[in-house]
């Protein structure tokens, strides 16, 4: 018998897969048992009612996908009377994922929504449309410590911080989320993007860009998530561009103690239940008793002297 | 391999609500007309609990220099639990489409289905007006099976741009409808004249309901024919797709309530719409 928890933090998940924010809600019931994943990770909510972006939402770039669908929310007071109830009848912990606009704003919400039946918050502190230019609080370890001390003193709930791949500061973003208070950082977010389509000569989204996300984000996405498991001592969950059980794999072996599956649904709505299945295969064959074994496994000693922690340029 | 669902749904979903990743073998896969193609797969009974209307969502393989990523919506054109069959009626449009047009019998398709909310036949409508045009007949096909089998009376107004590119009509006509053809090149699918062949089937036999997909043009024609006479009516409606499950919101288009403008994601609050609330574009 093979070993799939984890820890995060306090919560104990009963294997390291989940759904990436935006990319799974109540919907997927219709397709299988929620208690199979590891936690439920919802759609990001704001405070107040939005309609989100125009259309186009999305497009389709080489192998990956651009979308600019803009946070639509029916508001938290709907989210709590409606889907906090809907989830508690599932034993698999419920994430909620939320954002403002302003710090402040954020941390009312972020006290409003620490309610029973709340496993944890996920602090979208990078989400690129939101934003003027895409800026957003993850960008800037001043801005990341700021907003994060604020979400600390709101909620006893865990935080996970959820950074963006838009910055140059990777690592020092990282570790002024840990210094705020986060408990765990999800690692990370889309990528700011454009795709033009050359016979109109129009941007391919409605609102022009859009974030990145597929299979094109996995080699950006697992780099930070190495960097930041090197920078901080709380768990790093993995996310970008895994659409396969070696994706998974991956993460974990870089550091990661849990990750989210975000487009791939899309493609394969079964696709998390099938990792599952596949990663408990893996240890078997592998021989290895329990997933946390692998967490962080990478062998990269032999290269830790010539290994460089590059960061993007500005 | 043989076709086979990938994942089992949960007991507590009813049989007519649950959605299945499954995979399909190709039948056949051959062209109707030069537009247009006829996809049969031979698919497992679970996932042809279908209602008219509904869709599946294809992933279309990466073939002949296409490599699509996301699935493609495709009304279900036919769908026979007995045969276990199920069928497509598509048009070439671009990237996913043209590699769909590639595959050949005996391999394998990979489809997400049934999604969405279907056509309604109230119990009380003896008399239904189909009108389409062009592969809209696609998702109007099952309607009309369905329409015969519950003994309703059927007319079909069928639009093209020229006779060649009619489609189905000899299977509408052999599930009992009046057929009625327009088309550009006989100059017979204006609105103008599309409104009279309307108001006099309305005047010599009645209709209960209108149903429709597709067209922004017969939209409003239908909207204000319905609006004068009190007939009410139901529209399929398209619009691009990432996960087809009701997950992602890039679906949504505007919708009249009375609140004022709403939106509704195409693939999970429809493809169907009550004609009336549906806005043009
Ligand atoms: C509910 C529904 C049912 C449909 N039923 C049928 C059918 O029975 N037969 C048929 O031929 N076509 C149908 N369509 C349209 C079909 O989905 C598109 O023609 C197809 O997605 C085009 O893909 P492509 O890769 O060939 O084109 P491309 O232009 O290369 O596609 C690029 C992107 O645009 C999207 N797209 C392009 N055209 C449409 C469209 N009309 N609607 C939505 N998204 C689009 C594609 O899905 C893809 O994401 C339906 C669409 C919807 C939403
Ligand atoms: C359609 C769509 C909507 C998304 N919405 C959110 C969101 O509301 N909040 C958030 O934190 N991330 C959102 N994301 C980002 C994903 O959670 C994830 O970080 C990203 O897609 C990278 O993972 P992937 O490559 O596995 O998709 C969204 C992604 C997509 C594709
Ligand atoms: S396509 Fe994702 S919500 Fe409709």
């Amino acid at each position: 018998m093979v070993d799939l928890s984890v820890q995060i933090g306090d919560l104990c998940l009963k294997n390291p897969i989940m759904p990436a924010s935006g990319t799974f809600s109540e919907d997927l019931v219709t397709v299988f048992d929620l208690n199979l994943l590891g936690a439920l990770v919802t759609k990001t909510i704001t405070r107040g009612i939005r309609q989100g972006n125009p259309t186009p939402r999305v497009c389709e770039v080489s192998g990956s996908m651009l979308n600019s669908i803009g946070i639509p929310s029916k508001g938290v007071g709907q989210f709590i009377a409606n889907m906090v109830p809907f989830y508690q009848a599932y034993n698999s912990p419920l994430v909620v994922s939320i954002s403002g606009n302003t710090a402040d704003e954020f941390a009312r919400l972020c006290e409003e929504i620490s309610v029973p039946g709340v496993a944890a918050i996920e602090v979208n502190i990078s989400c690129p449309n939101i934003e003027e230019d895409g800026k957003a609080f993850a960008m800037r370890p001043a801005s990341t410590l700021d907003v994060m001390r604020k979400l600390r003193a709101a909620t006893d709930l865990p935080l996970w911080a959820k950074l963006t791949p838009n910055t140059g500061e990777t690592s020092d973003v990282a570790r002024a989320a840990e210094e705020g208070g986060a408990d765990a950082l999800v690692v990370s977010n889309t990528m700011l993007s454009m795709s033009i389509d050359v016979h109109s000569r129009k941007p391919r989204l409605g609102n022009l860009m859009g974030g990145l996300s597929g299979p094109s984000l996995k080699p950006i996405s697992l780099r930070m998530a190495y960097q930041c498991a090197k920078a901080v001592d709380i768990p790093v969950i993995g996310c970008g561009g895994i659409s396969t059980i070696d994706d998974v794999l991956e993460y974990l072996i870089a550091g990661a103690s849990a990750v989210q599956v975000g487009t791939a649904t899309f493609i394969h709505p079964t696709v998390m239940v099938q990792m599952i299945g596949e990663l408990e295969a893996y240890l078997r064959t592998h021989n290895i008793a329990s997933v946390r074994d692998l967490i962080g496994s990478v062998r990269d000693e032999e290269a830790a002297d010539t290994v460089v922690f590059m960061e993007a340029a500005p | 391999m043989t076709a086979a669902v990938l994942h089992v749904t949960p007991d507590s979903i009813p049989a007519n609500e649950r959605v299945f990743e499954s995979e399909c073998l190709v039948k056949s896969n051959t062209p109707v007309n030069n537009d247009y193609r006829l996809l049969i797969l031979d698919a497992p009974a679970e996932i042809l609990n279908c209602t008219p209307g509904q869709f599946f969502h294809i992933q279309c393989p990466v073939r002949g220099g296409h490599h699509p990523y996301l699935r493609r919506p495709m009304s279900i054109y036919g769908y026979f639990p007995e045969k276990g069959e199920l069928q497509f009626l598509y048009k070439i449009a671009g990237e996913g489409t043209a590699a769909l047009a590639e595959l050949k019998t005996g391999e394998s398709l990979n489809v997400v289905g049934p999604l969405g909310q279907g056509f309604h036949i109230a119990d009380n409508w003896q008399n239904l007006l189909l009108l389409a045009r062009g592969v809209g007949l696609a998702t109007l096909a099952p309607l009309a099976l369905e329409a015969q089998r519950l003994g309703k009376k059927l007319t079909a107004i069928c639009s093209a741009r020229s006779p060649e590119l009619l489609m189905s009509i000899d299977y509408f006509r052999d599930l009992g409808a009046e057929i009625i053809t327009v088309t550009d090149s006989e100059g017979t699918s204006d609105l103008a004249h599309l409104q009279g062949v309307i108001e006099g089937l309305i005047a010599d036999q009645g209709i209960d309901a209108f149903y429709t997909c597709g067209s922004n043009r017969l939209l409003k024609l239908l909207q204000e024919i319905g609006a004068k006479h009190g007939i009410p009516g139901e529209i399929a409606l398209e619009q691009q797709m990432a996960c087809g499950l009701g997950m992602c919101q890039c679906c949504v288009r505007s919708f009249r309530a009375e609140s004022g403008i709403v939106h509704k994601r195409v693939c999970k609050e429809g493809p169907v719409f009550d004609l009336q609330e549906a806005m043009g574009w």
